[in-house]
């Protein structure tokens, strides 16, 4: 059961960075998976009245508030238009529309979950994240990281990605995935760059990066080739979900249709 | 601590611990149609909406709300009543406990919603579980109800 003494709303983030440096406060997102735990925790500190919750877009990057809501994210227009249905696509299927009103960015990322497709599908799109204290951390070194008693203040996503798509395989509609796929195209030092990220293997998402010229004739045959490597390059798990070899197999097939979407569809 | 926010419409106050969650809050004050079904943040039986969105009551702490508009079903009774005898004609009402959670989403999503098909309707409500009348009755009362509002 989850016991929590003291709840404080945060009048700035000076306020709440400090409060969070005792050893059992907690920051509060949307108390999706907190509440699940056993835990007792002395001061919780709500980071709501912070005006964190708004995605802010300019030129080149959008700036996600840590407060904003999945729901936000899924209905976002700007996000919709640069990237596509792939940000969409990463938290609809996500229990529910009342559980997406109120889970929050900052707590999907900061937590680091295995079966994040929040996490799976930011990381194929190179973000970064803000620190309060830290500054600003690339998502892919920041999950390698312990976690702290630092505050994630916002998500950034630079419009650097010139196709993204994602994807996941779920047993069920509104369950964790047994699998979750992001891709994306990237431009790099005149080289087409593809980043490659697969979450939910059970373990958190990793990232593989690939420098290739796909053309676009390219055969079924050939792009299962390039699905194959890419998937091999991932360690997986076996969990009540699935098998190691056949989260591979779901990364193939995932990875591969996802190339092709992005071959023959561009964004 | 003390708080102060909006129930159905009405001022309301309340004193909380740091723990207090705002189902059980609910319940205490009187709103017996808001229930817990799953105790996993999961299956929309607590549904109630916070400044007119729809979430789970049941992982929200109860000091956080102060402030902030609350509505149940008690506060949209007449429109919920209408509604349910489409709910009850389509045979698509047996024990009733998931309904009040199932009624305030399907309310949220028609002030949300303009003319959504059938998938988009599915998708809104895939977050309201148990729902043992079957999932087709309680199709064919919305869609029903929806043209009965858009007529009148």
């Amino acid at each position: 059961m989850l016991t929590i003494n003291h709840y404080v709303k945060a009048k700035t983030l000076e306020e709440a960075y400090q409060l969070n440096q005792a050893r059992n406060s907690r920051i509060m997102g949307g108390m999706m998976w907190m509440r699940l735990g056993n835990t007792r925790i002395q001061t919780i500190i709500d980071l709501s009245d912070l005006e964190l919750d708004q995605i802010e877009e300019t030129e080149d990057t959008f700036r996600i508030g840590a407060m904003c809501t999945l729901r936000q994210l899924e209905l976002h227009e700007g996000l919709r238009s640069v990237f596509g249905n792939g940000i969409s696509e990463c938290v609809r299927h996500i229990v529910g529309i009342q559980f997406r009103n109120q889970a929050t960015v900052g707590g999907s990322i900061f937590g680091r979950f295995g079966f994040s497709d929040v996490l799976t599908a930011l990381l194929a799109l190179d973000a970064s994240v803000e620190l309060y204290h830290s500054g600003t951390v690339r998502l892919s070194e920041f999950i390698k990281q312990k976690r702290d008693n630092d505050i994630l203040v916002s998500v950034i996503i630079e419009k650097k990605a010139s196709c993204f798509r994602y994807n996941s395989v779920r047993q069920t509609k509104t369950d964790f995935p047994v699998l979750a796929c992001g891709v994306a195209k990237y431009e790099e030092d005149g080289k087409e760059t593809w980043y490659f990220s697969i979450g939910a293997r059970p373990m958190k998402a990793d990232l593989v990066k690939k420098q290739w010229e796909i053309l676009p004739d390219i055969s079924e045959e050939k792009t299962r080739e390039y699905a194959k490597e890419v998937a091999s390059k991932f360690v997986y798990g076996s969990n009540m979900r699935g098998s190691a070899k056949y989260r591979q197999y779901l990364a193939e097939v995932l990875i591969s249709r996802q190339i092709r979407s992005i071959i023959t569809e561009g964004k | 601590m003390e708080i102060r926010f909006k129930l159905n419409g009405k001022p309301a106050q309340a004193e909380v611990s740091g723990d207090t969650v705002l189902y059980d809050l609910l319940r205490e004050l009187g709103c017996y149609s808001v229930k817990c079904g799953c105790e996993t943040t999961n299956c929309g039986l607590c549904t109630v909406w916070v400044n007119g969105k729809s979430r789970l009551s049941c992982s929200i702490l109860a000091a956080s709300i102060e402030g902030q508009e609350i509505t149940t079903l008690e506060g949209v009774q007449k429109e919920a009543e209408e509604f349910g005898r489409f709910l009850a004609e389509e045979g698509a009402e047996q024990c009733g406990f998931c309904s009040p959670g199932f009624i305030m989403n399907v309310l949220a999503m028609i002030r949300e919603l303009s003319n959504p098909t059938l998938e988009e309707m599915k998708e809104y409500l895939a977050g309201n579980l148990c729902r043992c009348t079957g999932y087709m009755g309680q199709m064919r009362a919305i869609q029903k109800y929806m043209e009965m509002k858009k007529e009148a």
